[in-house]
């Protein structure tokens, strides 16, 4: 029974954890583009929910208005700064991205200090479910299917619409993009935002299981690499695959070896770069 | 006098530090198939993506349709009706046939789905397959099929059937004839002499970046010494 309990914890933080990465697998796709700060963004979302609920709002109405000023925010950064350095080689990536996260982070430290805090599971779902000896916290379910409709809609929105042949065509040629009449940086910016909006709602989501602190936003940039790795760079199916996989083996670690359980993801990432380094599902 | 739909006035473009586009000058007019002739590294291709804002003109003028566009983003000349059909074909692989025809589908072009699968029946037979698992010469077909959704006033051709079988070549010619016969002007660079003489009405010779020879369909046709000394061994 512990082990069913863990892993549906493991599916319910692998979805999470799909829902953090996928943004930075598409962003990568489409605009080979090294984001360290994406972290930010899952910190960001988890703090407005917190900062909203704390002045009285409602979660709900937190939880639905966070990803979006997130991904305002994001969209915004995007044009101003990011997309003058996307020409440049990913070292500057890195080093442009990652001083924005540090700033960011402090001001997290400055505007609510560096401790951190809780956000209370919102009444409707702060019960269990009980089937017979399994017992299960409402809200986790919530999020497993929250996530799983959000998981739908962005395969569609890929798979199905212009956008998404859009995005997949402007991963193989921005050039022959933007020769057929479309403004590719409008679609670069719109799918940045999109990502980062999806990363701030994995944080806002998990900001009642695991509370907030101004680190998660480090933490949860090393999870989305090590999903993005392994599933392989620019892969949707990747993300799914690679999100359920870490949140999976994470969480029954848990309980068989608790102390290795970080571990035994990045072990798990090393194998996958030896073995295919263009992760389970990636194209060269 | 006809005016001229697209103008080139001595552009100039850089790649890096070489001066490959040294002051280009011709023009189409509208109904026209044009050619653009020269020896590989002539600046060709260059002037095709300085036309369609690929390569920014470090000096000199575009003119389309009497708006000067030079060093408009390519997706802005795009839409005033400049299509290029690159060399390289740029067929999404990722994308079915149809969905590589949908993306460039447009408002107001007077080419629907139903008219480029006339001309190219080939893609209708393979719309669902990935873009990456056609032939060369069916990835030409997309790639011009695609150009026409995307309601073009002047088409440009780099190197239409090039590396193509001969019956490839046929069919790729008999399908630009449908579309020059709908009055679409195109301006074509090519390599294959009988393919340019099979449709142009008139030549421009390029070499080391500059005009170096312009004439009518008639005038090229009988001038020899010109087609041995710009064009060398490969006339024939």
């Amino acid at each position: 029974m512990i082990y069913l309990f863990q892993l549906v914890n493991g599916i319910g933080l692998g979805m999470l954890y799909f829902l953090l990465a996928v943004g930075l697998s598409i962003i990568f796709g489409l605009l080979h583009f090294v984001n360290f700060a994406h972290g930010t963004f899952y910190l960001l979302g988890a703090y407005f929910v917190y900062d909203m609920t704390e002045r009285g709002l409602n979660f709900w109405a937190a939880l639905l208005v966070a990803p979006f000023i997130v991904a305002g925010l994001a969209a915004l950064t995007e044009s101003v700064l990011l997309r003058r350095i996307y020409h440049l080689p990913h070292t500057f990536h890195i080093l442009v991205t990652v001083g924005l996260a540090l700033m960011v982070q402090e001001l997290v430290i400055i505007l609510w200090g560096p401790v951190g805090g809780n956000v209370s599971t919102p009444g409707a779902l702060s019960g269990v479910l009980m089937l017979g000896d399994f017992i299960y916290p409402q809200y986790r379910l919530f999020v497993i299917g929250l996530t799983l409709v959000l998981a739908i809609g962005l395969w569609w929105l890929l798979e199905g619409t212009r956008l998404g042949a859009v995005v997949r065509a402007g991963s193989e040629s921005t050039d022959m993009v933007s020769l057929l009449g479309i403004d590719i940086l409008r679609v670069n910016t719109a799918v940045f935002a999109l990502g980062a909006g999806l990363a701030g709602l994995a944080g806002a989501l998990a900001a009642p299981i695991r509370g907030v602190e101004p680190f998660m936003g480090v933490e949860a940039l090393g999870i989305a690499f090590v999903v993005v790795v392994i599933g392989g760079m620019g892969s949707y199916t990747g993300a799914l695959i690679a999100g359920l996989l870490v949140g999976i083996v994470q969480s029954i670690m848990t309980t068989l070896w608790p102390e290795g359980a970080r571990l035994m993801i990045y072990l798990g990432m090393g194998l996958v770069i030896l073995t295919m380094p263009r992760g389970l599902l990636g194209r060269a | 006098m006809t005016t001229a739909l697209l103008e080139i006035e001595n552009v100039h473009g850089y790649y890096g530090k070489s001066h490959i586009l040294q002051g280009v000058n011709l023009e189409v007019r509208a109904g026209e198939v044009v050619t653009l002739l020269g020896r590989n590294g002539a600046g060709k291709t260059s002037t095709l993506k300085s036309i369609s804002g690929l390569l920014s003109p470090s000096d000199g003028r575009v003119r389309f349709a009497g708006t000067d566009v030079t060093g408009w983003r390519p997706h802005k000349i795009a839409q005033r009706g400049l299509a290029l059909v690159p060399e390289n074909r740029g067929i999404f692989g990722l994308l079915t046939v149809e969905e590589n025809l949908r993306i460039a589908e447009r408002k107001g072009s007077p080419w629907s789905l139903k008219d480029v699968y006339r001309i190219f029946p080939r893609l209708e037979e393979r719309r669902r397959n990935g873009g990456g698992q056609l032939s060369g010469g069916e990835q030409q077909m997309l790639s011009i099929a695609r150009a026409l959704l995307n309601a073009p006033k002047l088409l440009m051709l780099d190197e239409p059937v090039e590396g193509l079988a001969p019956v490839i070549v046929d069919e790729i010619v008999d399908q630009i004839k449908k579309i020059r016969a709908t009055g679409v002007p195109i301006l074509l660079v090519e390599q294959n002499l009988a393919v340019c003489t099979e449709l142009a009405d008139r030549h421009y010779i390029l070499e080391l970046g500059r005009v170096v020879y312009h004439g009518t369909h008639d005038e090229f046709a009988a001038d020899e010494a010109t087609k041995d000394r710009y064009l060398g061994v490969k006339a024939h």
